[in-house]
C-alpha cells in the first residue's frame, strides 16, 4: 500500500476558524424575524398523577399569548424504538417535569408568566422510584398499557409488569462453568444516573407554513431520524416525510443527549398549532437536566468463575436498569448491554440478563458509552477483585482473558480484528504498572488503577449512511452528508477521507451541516459509527467521482484508464509523463476536443453504505443466531491516583488510554477524543452526584450543585495511545472511537482507590465526601440523608432479584 | 424603557431596554451580537462571557441598564482583521470541539493575555475556570493559551488580529 497523504495526518479542523471567530451558528443564533413566537411548557410537579382538568382560561387572556396547547390537541404517541410517549402527557403524568401543556406567546417573558396561570388539577398517585418496588409483586404499573405499545422487533416487554425489555444472552452452560471453576465470586455494583451537560441546551424552532411545509431548525444529532419520528407521530394529521424538513446547523455538544427525539417533538406540534409563524422551544439548564434524557441508573450483580491459572470459566451478569418513565430510546441501551456485558474477554459460558425497568423518574436514554460505562464499572471492579483472590496480577489476569480476533462473542458471532493485548501492554507500561509510588505528603497515598473496555455501536441492522460530492469551478469540493458535527471533528474526517481518494486537500473541501431536503441520508450520529459508516459512504462517493473524471480524460485523450492517476489535484498519466491536467480545468466545464466541442461536464458523485451483514434475529431466550453488532472497538486504560486520607480528595497524577481505532484518520482528533472522553468519564467518578428527593424531584439541575469539571479539575497528565489494527470493512481501516474513551474511567478510579488506601467502593460516584467518610469507617449510604442518587434505597445486596427467576 | 448608549466592539450603539432585561438577551436579541451564548443563565458556565471595560464577565448576570456608557467587547469584536495570534494558536491545536464554549473562552483568554502576557498553564487554568467546556477536557485549550503567550500573542492590540 502506498503511503497516505491525508489519512493518518493531524489536519487542522476545517470548522475551527468558524468556531474561534464566533462565525459558527447554532440554532439559537438564527434569526427568524419579529414574527417569531416563544413557547413555555407547563410541567408536572408530580412523579405520578392523573390529570383531572386543565384550565387555561386565565393564561389565554394574557396579552401576547397566542395559543395554549394541551395533550388533547395532539393525542399522538412517538418513540424511536418503542412508542410509549405522548407529545404532551395525556390523562397521566409519569415524572416530575413532564410536559403537560404549552403556552405560545409573542415573547418569552409573557409565555413564562402565562404558563404559570395554566391551572392543572391532578389526582396524585403513588409513585415508584425504587427498582425493587417496581419489580415486586403487585407493583404499581407505570405503563398499564405496555402490552399494546408498538416497538422494534428485538424488544421483549413483559406484559402487566414494569419490564419494558429483557435482553437474555446465553452461551455455553454457566452452571457447568461455575463447577469447573476453582473460585466463584459474586457481588453487586451500583451506578446512579448522570446528566450529559452539553453546554448548549436543547433548542428547536418549528415553522409550519401556509403551504403545509413543516420545517424544523434543530440542535440535534439525528436530523433524518427526527424527521422520521415526526412523520410517524404526526401521520394522523396527514404529514408525510416529504412535508417535513429538518435543518441542523452546528450543535453545541450532544453526548447522546441530542440523539433521537426528546423535547423536539413539542416544537413540531406547536408549529402546527400556530400555522404560519415560527415558534421556538429552548430548554433552560434545569429542563436540560430533567426533560431530555438521562444516563440510566443500574444495579448489576456479577458472578464470575475462574480457574487458578486465571482462565475465566463463566460470567453471569444480571443488570436491572432504572430506565425512567419512558424508554423509547433507553431500552436499546439496555439491549446493547445485554449482548456485551462480558466485557472484552473470552468467556466460554455466559448468562446475561439486562432488564429495562420503568420508574417514575425522568426518561433514561443514550449517553456517550451507551450502557457500557455503566456495566464496566462493576465488571472492571470485579476483575480486579477476582485477580486478587486468585493472587494474580490484575493486568496479567486481563491479558490472560483478553478477547482476540475470531473468538466467539456472547451472541455467537465472531470477534473482529483487535489489538487489545497490545493496548493492555502499552497502557500498563505507560503508568509503570507494578511499581509502587509514594506520595511526598504523609497524609496522601498513591495508587494505580487499570481497566479494559470494549464497545460496539448499537444500531438497527439497516442503519445506513450516504454521501454526495460535487466539484466547484476552482476544483474545490463540497461534501453533503447528514452525519453531525457534534464536536468530534466529523466534518474534517470526512474531508480527509475524500482528500485521500481525490488528492484535494481538506482545506479545499467544504462539508456542510445537514438539511434533510438537500443532504444525503444518515441514520443518526450515535454509536461512534459515523467515521466508519459515513466514512465508507464518502469514500464510495469519492471513488465514483474519480471514475467519472478518469472516464472523461479517457474519452478525450484516449489514455488507458489504468495508466491514469491523481496527484496534487491533477490527472496524470504513467504512459505520458508530461501530461498533467488540473482538476479545475475540467471538473465543471469538461475538456475541449480537437474539434472544438467539450466532453464531460460538472462532476458529481454519490456513495452509500449499509452494514449488510448484520441482523437482529437472535433467539429471544439466548440471543444466539443473529449478528446484531458491526464490530467492537477495544482498549485499555490506567491511572495514577493520589488520595488525601484526610479529605478524601483525589488527584489524577496521570491517566493513559490506549484504544484500537483501526486507522486514525486524524490522530490529533483521536487524541482529542481520548482526553475529552477520559475527563468526562473521570467526572462520573470524582464529581458528578445526582440527587432526587423521595418525591422524585431532581434536586440539583444546575452546574452549581451538579459539578462538572472546570479547567482546574483535570488530570495532571493524559497520555493518549493510538493502536491501529485495521478494521477490514472500515474506510482505510478505521473504526469508531468517540464513546469508548469514557468507558473505563470510573473503574479506573475505583481500582486505584483500592490500591492507594485499601478501600473498595462498589457504588458510584466516588466523590471526596464519600471516600473521606468510608475511610473513617462510616458507610456513606447510612449518612447520605434523605436524598437519593440511585434507583434504590436499601442495601444493594438485597437487589439480586430476578436472577433466580430467569431461565 | 430606558435608552442605553454603549461602545460595542468599537462602535457606538444604542438600545431601548426595560429595567429587568438581562445584558445577554439584549446583546443577542436587540443588538444582533450572537457570539455570547445562553448556557445556564445563572453565571455557572461562562458561555455568555463578554469583556466589560476589558474584564471578562458573565453577561447573563448583568442587567442591560447597568452598562450604559460602558465599553463591551464580544467575540465579534476580536480579530476583525483576521484571527489574532491567540485564535491562531487555538486553530493550530484543534482546541475546540463543538465550539459552543469557544466565544467565552477566547474572550476570557484574551483578557488574561492582556493582563498577563505569558501565563503559566496553572494561571491559564485559573483564568478559564469559570468557562465550562464539556468536550475537550481543556488540555488543548490551555496549551493554546500558554503557547500564544510564549509566542508573544499577549502583546498590546491582541484583539485586532492580523
Amino acid at each position: 500500500m502506498t503511503a497516505m497523504k491525508f489519512v493518518g495526518q493531524s489536519a487542522t479542523r476545517i470548522d475551527e476558524l468558524a468556531k474561534v471567530t464566533g462565525a459558527a451558528q447554532f440554532v439559537d443564533d438564527l434569526d427568524f424575524g419579529p414574527n417569531l413566537l416563544y413557547a413555555e411548557v407547563v410541567e408536572s410537579p408530580h412523579a405520578h398523577a392523573l390529570i383531572k382538568r386543565i384550565d387555561a382560561s386565565r393564561a389565554k387572556k394574557v396579552p401576547g399569548v397566542v395559543r395554549v396547547v394541551t395533550g388533547k390537541d395532539f393525542p399522538y404517541t412517538f418513540g424511536l424504538y418503542m412508542q410509549d410517549r405522548f407529545i404532551f402527557a395525556r390523562d397521566r403524568v409519569r415524572f416530575v417535569g413532564e410536559q403537560v401543556a404549552a403556552v405560545v406567546a409573542r415573547d418569552p417573558v409573557t409565555a413564562r408568566r402565562a404558563a404559570r396561570l395554566v391551572k392543572v388539577t391532578y389526582e396524585p398517585l403513588p409513585h415508584v422510584l425504587d427498582l425493587k418496588e417496581a419489580l415486586g409483586e403487585d407493583a404499581l404499573l407505570v405503563h398499564p398499557d405496555l402490552k399494546n405499545y408498538s416497538h422494534c422487533p428485538w424488544f421483549f416487554p413483559v406484559a402487566d409488569t414494569n419490564i419494558a425489555h429483557w435482553r437474555k444472552t446465553r452461551k455455553g452452560d454457566v452452571e457447568q462453568g461455575f463447577r469447573e471453576a476453582d473460585m466463584v465470586f459474586e457481588d453487586t455494583y451500583t451506578v446512579p444516573r448522570y446528566a450529559h451537560c452539553a453546554i448548549e441546551p436543547h433548542v428547536i424552532v418549528g415553522q409550519y407554513d401556509l403551504a403545509g411545509r413543516l420545517t424544523l431548525w434543530s440542535s440535534s444529532q439525528s436530523p433524518y431520524t427526527q424527521r422520521h419520528v415526526f412523520a410517524e407521530a404526526l401521520a394522523p394529521l396527514g404529514l408525510k416525510h416529504q412535508d417535513i424538513r429538518v435543518i441542523t446547523p452546528f450543535v453545541g455538544g450532544g453526548f447522546g443527549g441530542k440523539a433521537g427525539v426528546s423535547m423536539e417533538i413539542i416544537a413540531a406540534a406547536l408549529a402546527l398549532a400556530v400555522k404560519g409563524s415560527p415558534v421556538k422551544v429552548r430548554w433552560t439548564r434545569e429542563q436540560e437536566f430533567y426533560n431530555t434524557y438521562q444516563r440510566q441508573g443500574v444495579i448489576a450483580r456479577i458472578k464470575m468463575g475462574v480457574k487458578k491459572d486465571g482462565a475465566i470459566t463463566a460470567i453471569e451478569h444480571t443488570l436491572h436498569w432504572d430506565a425512567g418513565a419512558y424508554v423509547e430510546y433507553g431500552a436499546n441501551v439496555v439491549n446493547a448491554v445485554g449482548l456485551s456485558a462480558t466485557g472484552p474477554y473470552r468467556v466460554p459460558n455466559v448468562k446475561i440478563d439486562s432488564v429495562c425497568v420503568y420508574t417514575n423518574l425522568p426518561p433514561g436514554g443514550p449517553y456517550r458509552g451507551f450502557g457500557y460505562s455503566e456495566f464496566h464499572f462493576g465488571l472492571e471492579s470485579h476483575m480486579n477483585r477476582v485477580a486478587k483472590m486468585i493472587e494474580m496480577d490484575p493486568v496479567e489476569f486481563r491479558r490472560r482473558n483478553a478477547i482476540r480476533e475470531g473468538d466467539t462473542l456472547p451472541y455467537g458471532a465472531h470477534m473482529n480484528p483487535c489489538g487489545l493485548v497490545e493496548a493492555i501492554d502499552k497502557a500498563a507500561a505507560e503508568i509503570a504498572w507494578g511499581k509502587k509510588e509514594e506520595s511526598t505528603s504523609p497524609h496522601k497515598a498513591i495508587g494505580k488503577g487499570f481497566a479494559c473496555f470494549w464497545k460496539a455501536p448499537a444500531m438497527p441492522p439497516n442503519a445506513a449512511s450516504a454521501a454526495f460530492l460535487k466539484f466547484n469551478e476552482d476544483g474545490s469540493l463540497n461534501i453533503s452528508v447528514s452525519g453531525m458535527e457534534i464536536g468530534q471533528g466529523f466534518l474534517t474526517v470526512m474531508a480527509q477521507i475524500a482528500a485521500e481518494v481525490l488528492t484535494v486537500p481538506p482545506g479545499r473541501i467544504r462539508v456542510e451541516t445537514p438539511d434533510t431536503d438537500r443532504n444525503a441520508y444518515e441514520w443518526q450520529t450515535v454509536g461512534s459509527h459515523v467515521t466508519w459508516g459515513c466514512g465508507n459512504a464518502v469514500k464510495a462517493a469519492a471513488e465514483e467521482v474519480r471514475d467519472k473524471m478518469l472516464q472523461v480524460v479517457h474519452r478525450v485523450h484516449g489514455f488507458a484508464k489504468e495508466d491514469l492517476y491523481f496527484e496534487d489535484e491533477h490527472v496524470k498519466c504513467r504512459s505520458k509523463p508530461d501530461f498533467a491536467l488540473p482538476f479545475k480545468d475540467f471538473v465543471i466545464s469538461g475538456i475541449q476536443t480537437p474539434h472544438g466541442n467539450f466532453l464531460g461536464g460538472p462532476i458529481l458523485g454519490s456513495g452509500m453504505f449499509m452494514p449488510e451483514f448484520t441482523s437482529a434475529t437472535g433467539d429471544p431466550e439466548t440471543s444466539q443466531g443473529g449478528h446484531p453488532n458491526v464490530h467492537y472497538t477495544v482498549g485499555a486504560a490506567g491511572i495514577v491516583l493520589e488520595v488525601d486520607r484526610e479529605t478524601g480528595k483525589m488527584r489524577v497524577l496521570k491517566a493513559v488510554l490506549a484504544v484500537d481505532v483501526g486507522q486514525a484518520i486524524n490522530p490529533d482528533l483521536v487524541r482529542s477524543q481520548i482526553v475529552g472522553g477520559l475527563v468526562q468519564g473521570l467526572a462520573t467518578a470524582l464529581y458528578e452526584d445526582i440527587r432526587y428527593s423521595l418525591e422524585g424531584k431532581l434536586l440539583n439541575p444546575n452546574f452549581t450543585d451538579y459539578k462538572i469539571p472546570t479547567a482546574l479539575d483535570i488530570p495532571d497528565k493524559i497520555v493518549p495511545i493510538i493502536i491501529e489494527v485495521a478494521q477490514p470493512d472500515g474506510p482505510f481501516g478505521a473504526r469508531g472511537v468517540g464513546e469508548h474513551t469514557m468507558i473505563a474511567a470510573a473503574a479506573l478510579v475505583a481500582n486505584a482507590l483500592e490500591d492507594a488506601v485499601g478501600l473498595r467502593i462498589k457504588s458510584l460516584p466516588l466523590t471526596a465526601e464519600k471516600v473521606a467518610l468510608e475511610l473513617r469507617g462510616i458507610r456513606y449510604d447510612d449518612v447520605k440523608g434523605s436524598t437519593m442518587g440511585l434507583c434504590f434505597m436499601g442495601d444493594p445486596q438485597q437487589y439480586a432479584f430476578f436472577t433466580k427467576n430467569s431461565k | 424603557m430606558k435608552k442605553i448608549n454603549l461602545i460595542l466592539n468599537g462602535e457606538s450603539r444604542t438600545a431601548a431596554v426595560a429595567p429587568h432585561e438581562v445584558l445577554l438577551d439584549v446583546l443577542r436579541e436587540k443588538l444582533g451580537v450572537k457570539s455570547p451564548k445562553v448556557g445556564c443563565e445563572r453565571g455557572d458556565c461562562g458561555a455568555c462571557t463578554i469583556l466589560l471595560d476589558g474584564k471578562p464577565v458573565c453577561s447573563c448576570l448583568i442587567l442591560a441598564v447597568e452598562v450604559d456608557g460602558q465599553e463591551i467587547t464580544t467575540l465579534e469584536g476580536v480579530g476583525r482583521n483576521g484571527p489574532t495570534p491567540l485564535q491562531q494558536s487555538f486553530i493550530r491545536h484543534n482546541a475546540f470541539q463543538c465550539g459552543f464554549c469557544a466565544p467565552g473562552i477566547v474572550l476570557a483568554a484574551t483578557a488574561l493575555l492582556e493582563k498577563n502576557p505569558q501565563p503559566s498553564a496553572h494561571e491559564a487554568q485559573e483564568a478559564l475556570s469559570g468557562n465550562l467546556c464539556r468536550c475537550t477536557g481543556y488540555e488543548a485549550i490551555i496549551e493554546s493559551v500558554v503557547e500564544a503567550g510564549r509566542e508573544g500573542g499577549g502583546k498590546k492590540k491582541s484583539r485586532k488580529g492580523q
